[in-house]
């Protein structure tokens, strides 16, 4: 312990010695290969065959394939050998894959549809989302507003009631106001959802930018919301970008909601990836395909996001 | 003028928060059962209330999930305490590695549950193979979602994958915030390395430490999505948590009134454990 100390010293007082920082380095990268292992092992299953995913021991080395992408997008019959000889030749790639298996492709799979909807509604909410955000976050961080901090309380309390319980009222009254299984309907609820983050992350950005710009600008005759546009926004737009992203985030990989209050017409990704299935149960490498294409975009989120996510993740709780 | 800004998001708030909640708790004095709605709407008083709280398969309910939680938060705090002190060295390649260990969290947890489940096949999937390599068990003798013995730390080992870099992230944010002139006064102290830990780096990382644990276990004690796919409350009813509890009545079972109740008692139980908590945090920031 001394010798280290002496060592530590030697080089800087609070920087970690040489050696220190290779075995923590070492045991940090352990643990990312192992954390990352079971999303490798997803993202290989995609380019697996059937048999190749289901095999018994598991394989870790394989003919790589797409027709767990072609499954996924596709709907197929499977027909005699005799009924695929007297087809005319195939014209496409995914055609000749699918008819190697003994099957003919009937249609489009509902995919692009839940997809499609998850964009839709996952969007949808986040611009309403920031757009509510942004107006409340702003009167809160500039005007005296009378029990503001009850007001922020009871905004950020809406999030701690548990899906399941929120939907049984939702369900409800979603159906005498004929909006369950709609877009709009899950677009409003991921809306109220996500108004409470956007809020709260909004108001931390929006303090740290100097009041005096708007204050010149209210002098030069600005009206508020001039201010709030011309001065404010510009500067916000960072912080504002970030809470987008986070509100996106959510309405795209909730479930609850989801599986609960959707059955087809407004179905997003999370519920329908598990039941995607091929002849005699789940379809993994279909699965895997969807929630590969599925994880890409959050990858991408959370690099680009890395410098705010500590703040998102605690409602701005948390801000370095 | 400022109510301007605000009254859309409190407008939304309530009609898509507040009117439902109000709307529950008039239900749950009722017995309405949406299987059969054609029946008058009878108001039983706090028969739905009584009903659940003498109700012992709903206390035991309440005790997986309270294991659950333990369990689970407690593992992320070791595992992410660690690799926040670990990662705070500052090694070459920090930044790179720890955006890696981040993934996990942001993922769907409905599409991680259902994801697992391929990886804990028995047969078919890796994770009894690598457990076989280093215990020799052979790896199609245990089911890690289909034992009852093992599906409940099942669940603690998939969510504590997700979500212990949630606990380093914050943990690293607080050693971050310990200024270097501490450590250098300890240093001419003569402070041993172990004393440094227990009387700075540990107490001044204590309020990031609770501040993360309080929002794991609200968040963990409303757990439905990635254990509804992973295991769906079983084998039997092992891992069913209590939201999964609510969704059967609610929507399976379709007893309205008496899940309004349960629902209200799972929202005072998270409200009121919030409260205390904040309070005990408060009292940790100020010393």
């Amino acid at each position: 312990m001394t010798a280290a100390l002496a060592k530590s010293t030697a080089h800087s007082i609070v920087e970690a010695s040489p050696r220190s920082k290779a075995v923590a380095g070492s045991l940090v990268i352990l643990y990312a290969v192992i954390t990352i292992l079971p999303l490798l092992w997803i993202v290989a299953t995609a380019f697996k065959s059937q048999s190749d995913a289901i095999a018994y021991p598991p394989k870790v080395i394989f003919e790589p394939t797409l027709e767990g992408y072609v499954n996924l997008f596709t709907v197929r019959t499977r027909q005699t050998p005799d009924f695929i000889a007297k087809l005319p030749p195939p014209e496409t790639w995914y055609d000749k894959l699918v008819r190697q298996r003994d099957m003919v492709i009937a249609g489009p799979s509902k995919v692009v549809p839940r997809f499609v909807n998850s964009l839709i509604i996952g969007f949808g909410s986040t611009f309403l989302a920031v757009f509510l955000g942004t107006l409340a976050a702003y009167a809160f961080s500039r005007f005296r507003i009378p029990l503001a901090d009850d007001l922020l309380f009871f905004i950020l309390s809406t999030r701690m009631m548990p899906p399941v319980a929120v939907a049984i009222p939702i369900y409800l009254m979603y159906r005498q106001l004929n909006l369950t299984d709609t877009r709009l309907g899950m677009i409003l609820l991921y809306t109220a959802v996500n108004v409470s983050l956007a809020v709260w992350l909004l108001k931390g950005f929006i303090d740290e930018i100097p009041r005096e710009y708007e204050e010149a600008a209210l002098v030069d005759g600005y009206t508020r919301l001039q201010a709030l546009r011309k001065v404010v926004l510009p500067q916000a737009v960072t912080g504002i970008a970030a809470t987008a992203i986070f509100c996106l985030i959510f309405s795209w990989n909730e479930y609850a909601f989801a599986v609960l209050l959707t059955s087809g017409e407004a179905q997003t990704m999370p519920p329908f990836i598990p039941f995607i299935i091929g002849e005699g149960g789940q379809d993994w490498p279909a699965v895997a395909a969807a929630t590969t294409l599925f994880v890409v975009p959050i990858v991408l989120f959370t690099v680009l996001l890395r410098k705010h996510l500590l703040r998102g993740i605690t409602f701005g709780a948390v801000r370095k | 003028m400022a109510w301007l800004f605000v009254a859309p998001t409190i407008a939304l708030l309530l009609a898509i928060n507040i009117f439902p909640l109000v709307w529950m708790i008039r239900l749950s004095f009722t017995s309405l059962n949406l299987s059969m709605s054609y029946l008058p709407l009878r108001f039983v008083g706090l028969d739905n209330f009584t009903d659940i709280l003498t109700d012992e398969d709903v206390w035991f309910r309440l005790q997986t999930t309270a294991q659950f939680v333990i369990w689970s938060v407690a593992l992320q705090v070791v595992i992410g305490y660690g690799l926040a002190l670990l990662i705070n060295r500052q090694f070459r390649g920090h930044s790179f590695w720890t955006t890696i260990i981040l993934l996990p969290m942001m993922l769907s947890p409905a599409v991680v549950g259902n994801f697992w489940t391929l990886l804990l096949q028995p047969q078919i999937g890796p994770f009894n193979y690598v457990i076989s390599l280093f215990t020799g068990v052979p790896p199609s003798s245990f089911s890690m979602t289909g034992q009852v013995s093992l599906a409940p730390w099942t669940i603690v080992l998939v969510d504590t994958w997700m979500w212990a870099p949630y606990v380093m992230l914050i943990c690293l944010a607080g050693l971050r915030s310990i200024p270097d002139y501490i450590y250098e006064a300890a240093e001419v102290d003569r402070a041993s390395a172990w004393r440094q830990f227990w009387s700075i780096t540990l107490p001044m990382t204590v309020p990031f430490l609770m501040l993360a644990v309080l929002f794991r276990a609200i968040e963990n004690f409303k757990m439905f999505d990635m254990v509804n796919l992973l295991t769906s409350g079983g084998p039997g009813s092992t891992t069913e948590l209590v939201s999964i509890t609510l969704k059967r009545a609610a929507f399976e079972k379709w007893r309205t009134g008496y899940s309004s109740a349960l629902a209200i008692i799972l929202f005072v139980t998270v409200f009121g454990a919030a409260n205390i908590y904040v309070k005990a945090l408060n009292k940790v920031k100020q010393r």
